[in-house]
């Protein structure tokens, strides 16, 4: 192998360095902290990155800057946290042994009943308040989003936040802040340059240094299993038990965290995290802020990226419609080999794409829009936030100066085995007025693009109705028409 | 005493009426508060783990093992033949509960065997390795269909009748039938279920249970044992939720980790991964509803004829007692002159239902709700007139509106006065009124209000589990042990009973300590259930105060030689005739006098009585009220929709700590609402529950709870019967507020017919129930109305 690798990864937990050299691809940062460390105060409370009983800090140098993101412990892989400093509940309140500002808050609002959610939720509350002096009540339920209380019904946890933000970060009042200088330069140090080898009975880790050292390894293990954020991988271990040594890790690789945004459009590299992406694509497409904002919880933001998401084509993933829609490309590179398609032709079929042996997603480039366009991001799920879309919708449509339709995108999600267009719909919408006739005739069409299936998300009926209502919806809307329900509408003005 | 000594504090801190912090909040918020899979384990602990049948109704014709037992790690593999003692955990008795499948799986995921080794990883990987033959079997799922194929009842069903029903429909002036779904629930309390059994010598065992009824699940380790219960301790400290979910299903966990526990002579530890758990455990009863109603055209019910047949799942559970609350809280606040109730507890091939807040409560009125809500619309009223129209009398109603259809006079009602200021506080008329004006000119967006009473009776209907037990201990230097048999889950229980022990005691609370709740300490408890907690185990720790206090008096009338009544517990001190001695002091004193400074105090509940073959009897020693207004905005063309606020007002008696009170109205509320929105149990064709996580069931985030939240206690309230300090429990009530969320999302589907048709809208209303309701509507009304609501002049 042409670069050189260590034979352990380091990293910070708590005020202690830790370094581990003997170590599974499988083992999640869970179980270790609980089982090996015996740090118990974080909680498991669904092994699959839904209920944040687990929520943990890491803090990571991004571009030069330590940054701490909550992360779910117990679908985050340890061998992923290289270079990183996690942060348990144990270690959250002030450096004279008294509470948080935040834990302070929760006890004074009542925050806790059974207390077992509580732990992930000082946590996620903790990230926030270090992140943002000034939350809305809005930026509030966003950071928690990812955090089931069945107890207290949040309205004393998210009192807390907001009288727990009266107090400022300071040395005085918070480690992490008093150790910010010596956790970011401990962070460079493990950050040398060299990727890792963890060898362990059951299988191989492989760390590598940069983009040319994956495309090595993987060209290498085309068998391999490659982990960004684990957001999907870590189910596969905690509920299917599924052997998926030898991992590559990719979620650390500064090459694949690239964003360029230029009058041509944006480039996401693959491993760009949702909560990374969102600066940049809701600057340049407002309207993906509310779905945005509604991809799992903020932990799973933290760590999931577009890149996988696209790479695991789920057919309800919810990043593929709107970037259908857009025109997006992707491109995939094995060794030095690269090549780009559409988007949409990436996804073969249910559970297929084109993806080769020993070939893996680089990049996405997603073109602007056009001036004086239409464009609307539709998501629909059972729950508001944190739920897997029933159906997610796209629609990207274009007239002339006489109100005809001369272009149309319409992708779906949850809609076929894979995130789909509508070229049926889309035909009968070209070269029509864009009208409420023309919306009903179209409306009508969508059947023949889609025979979507009925299950515990949404029955099939309910799937197509609501895609044509969508429709309607969009219409509206280009009339400026109010046609949704918005539950804090200044988010909507990013 | 000289005058040096401090003159007592005013008042104590954290005494009876205060809103003091939950006792645990410290160790929750840094992580230092232990459960049961926190704790150190004992050396050699080996982890078990449950195979499940997969097939929801089928003859099992072989199960091969021996790839489980090869495995990495497994130490042993159980079935039912290695069960020493009954194999049977069900709560009653019944024999219908078999810990382990063995010649018939009777639903998808019903467990057949436990494998046990060396980690929890080794055993669930261990677990998957098993090969089971089966010969399927017909199979049900849902309530109407478990009717039509003449399934079993899985026990025996309750009438309640009162009145001549057939004249009382026949005489009525106006008619209608209808039905009504309601969906069933899973706890999602967010511990799972764990026990850690850890043998003892001879056939002594003490289990770690993350239990609501130690007692029970004590009794069944004995009996799964073959042993006798003084060989088996159960603990729990505390769990992490428990919502009824805890009540009998702990059984299962604890009996299998004990029985393997004495087996090695290790201990074993079990914990279900969430799916397992959803899978494994009952939930709150689905219930199909059936109604025929006779009222007036002023909305005054004349007769009700209703049946309420529940999803039971494979086995009795406490299916009996939850039917019977459903049918007892049909009425809500409603006199029904001439009624007949009936249960139909059918058997289902699903997991065997629970208890679940509410206890088929909250179904039962539901029911009674929905009827409310048909007659609104027939009539063109708003519901909350036909509510009014029918509430039970006050006092001794000479025209006698106040028996309830269980022969129990409603004594102590004040729905009256809560719905009155609520009304006023919540501007509910004003609101309404905007609201359909709102939807006169908005196609898209519709809104809704609704306000809804509550009426909860509380007492276990069970008689005899209306007592408690508590263990006082006061030590040498002043300081205070409280044990009793209610067990914590969030609640605040704990807090509550150490407030009465404090104000009993007239000393600080920190002076209390609270402990783990054992068999070993108070025995023969009842679950912490029916929101029973406070009434019965603060009136015990009360009693056992009271009874060291009464030493303690007389002690110091001989000691100091002055009559007993010039003895008296006043802040943090005791005074004696003209001297105030520091608690500690005083006690070092009756120590040294060898006074007895430890009590066990006993409660149980006067003044009810039950029959159930008559259906006659006072099974509620008293009613909690509450009403809530919630209002609603629905997407008409998806279906989606928020709950833009909600006023609760409601009744907590003489509320021990409105903060853990208030808190307890806010979770239930929120948690009611869940279930009456997004929260769907949802089964295949081959019988598999599909919603077994919260990647697929949907609970409540802190983004769905209403948008303003406006929660009060009436604070005029106080019980009429002398419960503990006048206050009244708190736990189950606040969770049947939020019909006014259901019934708010219906009156803005109602809206897209002119509110003169009622909406009918099931539960769970998931955004998919409100659009098929908006559609339905749609159909009804004419074309032309329909184009001129959702036109392209939109």
């Amino acid at each position: 192998m042409t670069q050189s690798h260590r034979k352990s990864i380091r990293f910070r937990l708590n005020d202690q360095t830790v370094e581990l050299s003997n170590i599974a691809p499988d083992q999640t940062l869970l179980d270790w902290l609980r089982l090996d460390r015996r740090l118990t105060g974080t909680k498991e409370g669904c092994a699959e990155g839904d209920c944040g009983a687990c929520t943990v800090l890491v803090g990571r140098i991004d571009s030069g800057l330590l940054t701490y993101e909550t992360v779910n412990a117990c679908i985050r892989l340890t061998t992923s946290l290289d270079a990183t400093h996690v942060v348990t509940v144990e270690y959250l309140n002030r450096p004279d042994g008294a509470l948080s500002a935040v834990q302070q808050a929760m006890v004074d609002n009542h925050g806790s009943q059974c207390g077992f959610c509580t732990p992930g939720i000082v946590a996620s509350l903790h990230a926030l308040w270090l992140a943002e002096p000034n939350p809305s009540e809005a930026d509030i339920e966003r950071q928690l989003q990812g955090n089931l209380c069945r107890c207290t019904g949040y309205e004393p946890i998210v009192k807390a936040a907001v009288d727990a933000a009266k107090t400022i970060p300071s040395a005085d009042n918070d480690r992490l802040v008093a150790a910010y200088d010596a956790t970011t330069q401990a962070l460079l140090e493990f950050a040398d340059g060299t990727g890792a080898i963890i060898e362990h009975d059951s299988g191989t880790t492989f760390v590598p240094a940069n983009v040319d050292d994956l495309a090595e390894i993987y060209a290498t293990h085309p068998e391999a299993t490659i982990v960004a954020g684990s957001t999907d991988v870590g189910l596969w271990v905690t509920k299917h038990m599924r052997d998926i040594s030898p991992v590559i890790h990719v979620g650390h690789l500064e090459e694949l965290k690239q964003i360029k945004i230029d009058e041509t459009g944006i480039m996401l590299g693959a491993g760009v995290s949702y909560t990374s992406a969102r600066g940049a694509l809701v600057s340049v497409f407002p309207q993906m802020a509310e779905l945005w904002d509604r991809i799992g919880g903020e932990q799973v933001r933290n760590m999931g990226t577009v890149g996988g998401n696209i790479a695991n084509g789920s057919p309800i993933g919810d990043t593929p419609p709107p970037l259908i829609a857009l025109g997006a490309t992707v491109t995939l590179r094995k060794g030095e080999t690269r090549r780009s398609m559409p988007l949409e032709e990436f996804f073969i079929d249910y559970g297929k794409q084109d993806r080769q042996p020993g070939e893996f997603v680089e990049s996405i480039f997603v073109p602007p829009l056009a001036e004086d366009v239409f464009y609307a991001v539709y998501k629909i799920s059972k729950r508001r936030d944190e739920d897997i879309s029933a159906l997610c919708g796209a629609f990207h449509l274009d007239t002339d100066a006489d109100g005809v339709v001369t272009s149309a995108r319409i992708a779906f999600g949850g809609m076929a085995g894979t995130p789909k267009r509508a070229p049926r719909t889309e035909a009968a919408l070209i070269g029509q007025p864009w009208s409420w006739e023309t919306v009903q005739a179209a409306r009508a069409v969508l059947a023949e693009d889609y025979q979507p299936l009925t299950d515990w998300r949404a029955s099939a009926e309910y799937r197509m109705l609501t895609a044509q209502n969508l429709l309607i919806r969009f219409f509206l809307e280009t009339c400026g028409a109010p046609a949704r329900i918005e539950r804090h509408p200044a988010l909507a003005e990013v | 005493m000289d005058a040096a000594t401090p003159r007592s504090r005013t008042e104590i801190t954290g005494g009876a009426h205060t809103p003091r912090k939950h006792d645990s909040a410290h160790k929750h918020v840094t992580g230092s508060a232990d459960y049961i899979d926190d704790m150190a384990e004992p050396a050699g602990t080996l982890h078990g783990y449950l195979g499940l049948a997969e097939r929801a109704h089928a003859r099992i014709t072989a199960i091969d093992l021996d790839p489980v037992r090869a495995a990495k790690g497994v130490v042993a593999v159980l079935t039912a033949v290695d069960v020493p003692g009954s194999l049977d955990i069900s709560s009653n008795g019944s024999g219908d509960e078999p810990m382990f499948a063995t010649e018939t799986a009777l639903f998808h995921g019903q467990p057949v065997f436990a494998v046990v080794a060396e980690t929890r990883e080794l055993a669930r990987r261990a677990a998957k390795k098993a090969v089971i033959s089966y010969e399927d079997l017909p199979h049900v799922t849902d309530v109407r269909a478990a009717m039509e194929a003449e399934y079993p009842l899985v026990t025996e069903p309750l009438k309640l009748e009162r009145g001549d029903i057939e004249a009382g429909l026949a005489a009525a002036p106006r008619r209608l039938k209808g039905e009504m779904r309601i969906g069933g629930q899973d706890h999602f309390y967010l511990e799972g279920h764990i026990a850690l059994a850890i043998p003892g010598e001879d056939d002594e065992v003490t289990v770690w249970s993350s239990t609501q009824h130690p007692s029970e699940v004590q009794h069944i380790v004995a009996h799964a044992l073959g042993t006798v219960s003084n060989a088996v301790t159960v603990q729990v400290r505390r769990m992490g939720g428990g919502f009824g979910g805890k009540e009998t299903q702990s059984n299962l966990f604890a009996a299998i980790a004990a029985i393997a526990a004495k087996k090695l002579n290790r201990a074993v530890k079990i914990r279900p991964d969430r799916d397992d758990d959803m899978i494994i455990t009952g939930k709150r009863h689905d219930f199909l509803v059936e109604y025929d109603i006779g009222f007036d055209d002023n909305g005054v019910i004349h007769a009700v004829d209703a049946s309420f047949a529940a999803r039971c799942g494979f086995s009795s559970d406490l299916s009996g007692p939850v039917t019977d609350r459903a049918l007892f809280h049909a009425d809500n606040c409603y006199f029904y002159k001439d009624v007949r109730l009936v249960s139909k507890p059918m058997m289902t091939n699903t997991v065997s239902n629970t208890a679940f807040r509410g206890f088929g409560g909250p179904q039962g009125m539901l029911g009674g709700e929905r009827m409310i809500e048909e007659i609104a619309y027939a009539l063109g009223r708003d519901p909350l007139e036909i509510r009014k129209a029918n509430f039970y009398g006050q006092g001794d109603d000479p025209e006698g509106r106040n028996l309830t259809p269980y022969h129990q006079k409603v004594e102590d009602n004040i729905i009256g006065r809560i719905v009155e200021d609520l009304e006023a506080s919540s501007d509910y008329q004003a609101r309404r009124a905007e609201i359909i004006e709102f939807n006169r000119n908005s196609p898209v967006i519709r809104r809704g209000i609704a306000l809804t009473p509550v009426k909860f009776g509380i007492s276990f209907t069970a008689t005899w589990f209306n007592q408690a037990g508590a263990l006082v201990h006061v030590y040498q230097d002043g300081s205070i042990h409280l044990n009793h048999g209610g067990t914590e889950m969030g609640q605040g229980l704990n807090t509550k009973v150490a407030q009465v022990l404090a104000e009993e005691f007239q000393v600080d609370l920190d002076t209390i300590r609270i402990t783990a709740t054992t068999t070993g300490k108070v025995p023969n408890t009842s679950a912490t259930a029916a929101s029973s907690g406070t009434d019965l185990n603060g009136m015990a720790a009360a009693n056992a105060a009271q009874q060291i206090k009464t030493r303690l008096v007389a002690f110091a009338s001989e000691k100091f030689n002055i009559p007993e009544d010039q003895v008296a517990f006043e802040p943090n001190h005791v005074r004696v005739g003209n001297e105030l001695l520091p608690f500690g002091d005083f006690i070092k004193l009756a120590y040294q006098a060898r006074i007895q400074l430890s009590a066990a105090g006993f409660y149980k509940t006067p003044d009810i009585h039950w029959n159930r073959a008559t259906g006659k009897g006072r099974p509620f020693y008293y009613y909690a009220y509450g009403a809530a207004v919630s209002e609603v905005s629905i997407d008409t063309l998806t279906g989606e929709y928020q709950v833009d606020r909600v006023d609760v007002l409601h009744d907590a008696g003489k509320s021990l700590n409105p903060a853990l009170d208030i808190g307890q109205i806010e979770g239930a509320f929120v948690q009611g609402m869940g279930w009456l929105t997004t929260e769907e149990l949802w089964w295949d064709d081959k019988g598999r529950l599909r919603t077994h996580a919260p990647s697929t069931y949907k609970i409540p985030l802190a983004s769905d709870r209403p948008k303003i939240f406006n929660v009060k206690l009436a604070e005029w309230a106080e019980n009429r019967e002398p419960t503990i300090r006048r206050s009244k429990a708190v736990g189950e009530p606040p969770f049947m507020l939020p019909i006014s969320v259901l019934e708010a999302l219906g009156m803005a589907v109602a809206s897209i017919a002119d509110y003169q048709v009622s909406p009918r809208l099931d539960a769970p209303a998931t955004p998919e129930r409100v659009l098929m309701a908006v559609e339905r509507l749609k159909a009804m009304v004419s074309e032309t109305e329909i184009s001129g609501e959702d036109g392209a002049d939109a």
